[in-house]
């Protein structure tokens, strides 16, 4: 199977005050497509600078990432975001929903940004929301749902475009144990059915379980890769 | 991403915190009411100085007997009776700019109703005296060239005559007596109210000017008037007028070439042109300083606008995480900024209407409201959401997606 992603020689450094931070050593990683693969390391690791570039929300300072072998290390702002908006789904620990709108709106919103007709966008969301379960909660505002199913609506928001790859961020640290294992067995889901690459940061061993492959950090450089 | 879509969100985004956005938009409201309040006043107050400068009548040229000259004593304009009821038909019918042309011949008198009287000015002139001035009667009938030429005794009074002498009564046809000679009141002219200089026009008497030449007033020279005053066809051909008036009097009088004019002749339109010059620059003013106001408006946008972004980092790192272009968020937040400045300038209209309404029926000012000034302020106040909402905007789509992400 081809890379969907593939990161070579991926450095990272942040300049805080006059002190430069090396947050990526020189990172080497392909992930296939189709791969669901956990990404673990204590904090500090630089395993969310690492989930920030792939997820074309960060530039490395140097090195370079090809996504479906295009390179986007050099991609100019307006073309990293339409990658995250079509090919990109995110998933964040703390949900990261918008408080005043209907769990629908929060779905619709990726659809808002790449030109879908006003008619079009309210079926996909709602199909979106199907596929998660929760059709029934459409008009609810985010308060008014449980953490997992505010989570539910943050995965039919990253499915919302068709995405090839979706990046989780600690996607159960705010939840149950209960609760983690049906996102998970979603992800599991989408993994297994879709076909959809899943990238996962987490520090949880029985959540890492999940996944095919774990990669794990420690001071900015792959260590152990099985 | 569609302006409709963009515009709801901005205005759902407004409907969030509305004590924040009123509070906001209070700012353009009053500097748009402002200006459309002071601009209505301003040009009300420029409508009332050209409607009194069309009641002493516009395009007039008053022409005054010149001064005499007697043993080396100059004495002022006037003084020398030349100037007759004659030079006045002359001039209407030779000189081409000339529309009409009035003898006048005032004096003081008594005049007597009954067991009333009352000391006012009577006036001899033409016919086309109250064309020139326009002045219409409000009741009865303007005397005719016939009277004119027959000297009748017929008088015309104006409205403070009619009520000191007559009080309610009704005083056509009634007769009054001017230095004991019996005029018969023939009409009353319309109220004209007070002169640029305070006099009120309404405490008159007109008469033919022949009447008040051979019967009341007496003069010594058949024929003599005091003033003559001429209303020229346009502005346009005033000065011409002016010139033709003087050769035709210089040859009237038989003045040779190298001596004085023996009349003097005054333009009034300068004094009036200087009297509207006035009231336009006073009207800028106001307008001017009203949009001060709408500036500091602006600026309490733009502040709201600032914190707006600083409060809605997340979302904005949320936004740009699911596919928002920095231009995107651009919109967004510009658009927030045009909406509740067109908001504001939309009440303020309204408001602005409702004040300048108010300030005309308690302070008794003359208004009005002009279309201009109403989408004059509502452009200014979108452009003032334009420009004062730019800045924060910009700089909510400049931040980084990441960086947002990270805010709490």
């Amino acid at each position: 199977m081809a890379s969907l992603i593939e990161v070579i020689n991926l450095i990272k450094i942040y300049k805080m005050g006059n002190i430069d931070f090396h947050a990526l050593r020189d990172v080497s990683l392909a992930v296939d497509e189709g791969e669901f693969v956990a990404v673990m390391g204590a904090s500090g690791s630089g395993k969310s600078t690492f989930m920030n570039i792939i997820g074309c929300l960060d530039k490395p300072t140097a090195g370079n990432y090809l996504m479906d072998g295009q390179e986007v290390a050099s991609l100019g702002k307006d073309k990293l975001a339409d990658i995250r908006n079509k090919k990109i789904g995110f998933v964040f620990q703390s949900f990261n929903l918008l408080q005043r709108m209907s769990a629908l709106q929060n779905v619709e919103l990726p659809l808002l940004y790449n030109g879908s007709p006003v008619k079009d966008r309210k079926i996909r969301a709602i199909a979106a929301l199907k596929s998660v379960g929760l059709e029934d909660r459409a008009y609810h505002r985010p308060s008014q749902l449980s953490g997992g199913q505010q989570q539910r609506v943050a995965i039919a928001r990253a499915l919302i475009n068709n995405p090839s790859l979706i990046l989780a961020d600690e996607p159960t640290g705010n939840l149950d144990s209960q609760t983690s294992v049906e996102i998970m067995t979603l992800f599991k889901r989408l993994n297994k059915e879709h076909g959809i690459t899943v990238v996962m940061v987490t520090h949880e061993p029985d959540i890492a379980v999940y996944a095919d492959r774990h990669v794990y950090f420690k001071d900015g450089k792959v260590v152990k890769d099985e | 991403m569609n302006t409709l879509s963009t515009v709801k969100i901005a205005t759902n985004a407004l409907s969030i915190n509305k004590m924040r956005s009123g509070l906001t938009m209070l700012g353009i409201i009053i500097g748009v009411a402002a200006v459309i309040a002071m601009i209505s006043v301003g040009s009300g107050a420029r409508e009332q100085v050209s409607k009194q400068i069309s009641s002493i009548g516009s395009n007039l040229l008053i022409i005054l007997p010149g001064a005499a000259t007697s043993g080396g004593l100059r004495m002022g304009f006037g003084s020398t009776p030349t100037l007759t009821s004659d030079d006045a038909k002359a001039i209407a019918a030779e000189v081409s700019g000339a529309a009409y042309a009035a003898p006048l011949l005032p004096g003081t008198a008594q005049v007597v109703y009954g067991n009333q009287n009352w000391s006012t000015i009577i006036t001899g002139t033409s016919p086309g005296f109250f064309d020139l001035r326009d002045w219409p009667v409000e009741f009865g009938a303007i005397f005719t060239q016939r009277d004119v030429d027959g000297a009748t005794k017929v008088a015309l009074v104006g409205r403070t005559v009619k009520e000191n002498l007559f009080g309610d009564e009704d005083p056509m046809g009634k007769i009054i007596r001017i230095k004991k000679i019996p005029f018969k009141v023939i009409g009353v002219l319309s109220g004209k109210g007070q002169s640029p200089m305070g006099q009120d026009q309404d405490d008159s008497v007109y008469i033919p000017v022949t009447t008040a030449q051979k019967k009341l007033f007496g003069t010594t020279f058949p024929g003599m008037v005091r003033i003559i005053t001429v209303k020229a066809v346009s502005p346009s051909v005033l000065k011409e007028a002016e010139k033709n008036i003087v050769a035709l009097l210089r040859q009237r009088h038989h003045i040779s070439t190298g001596r004085e004019d023996d009349f003097s002749i005054r333009n009034l339109t300068e004094i009036l042109a200087t009297a509207e010059q006035a009231a336009r620059i006073m009207s800028i003013l106001l307008g001017s300083i009203a949009s001060v106001s709408l500036i500091v408006g602006g600026i309490g946008i733009m502040n709201i606008m600032l914190v707006s972004v600083t409060e809605r980092t997340r979302e904005i790192g949320i936004r740009m995480a699911v596919g928002a272009r920095g231009g995107d968020i651009l919109m967004q937040f510009l658009i927030e900024a045009v909406v509740l400045a067109i908001i504001g300038g939309c009440i303020g209209i309204v408001l602005g209407i409702v004040g300048s309404w108010l300030i005309s029926h308690f302070a008794g000012w003359e208004i009005s409201i002009s279309a201009v000034a109403i989408f004059l302020s509502f452009g200014f106040s979108a452009l003032v959401g334009v420009f004062f909402g730019f800045y924060p905007a910009r700089k909510a789509s400049l931040l980084a997606p990441v960086e947002c992400l990270r805010y709490e």
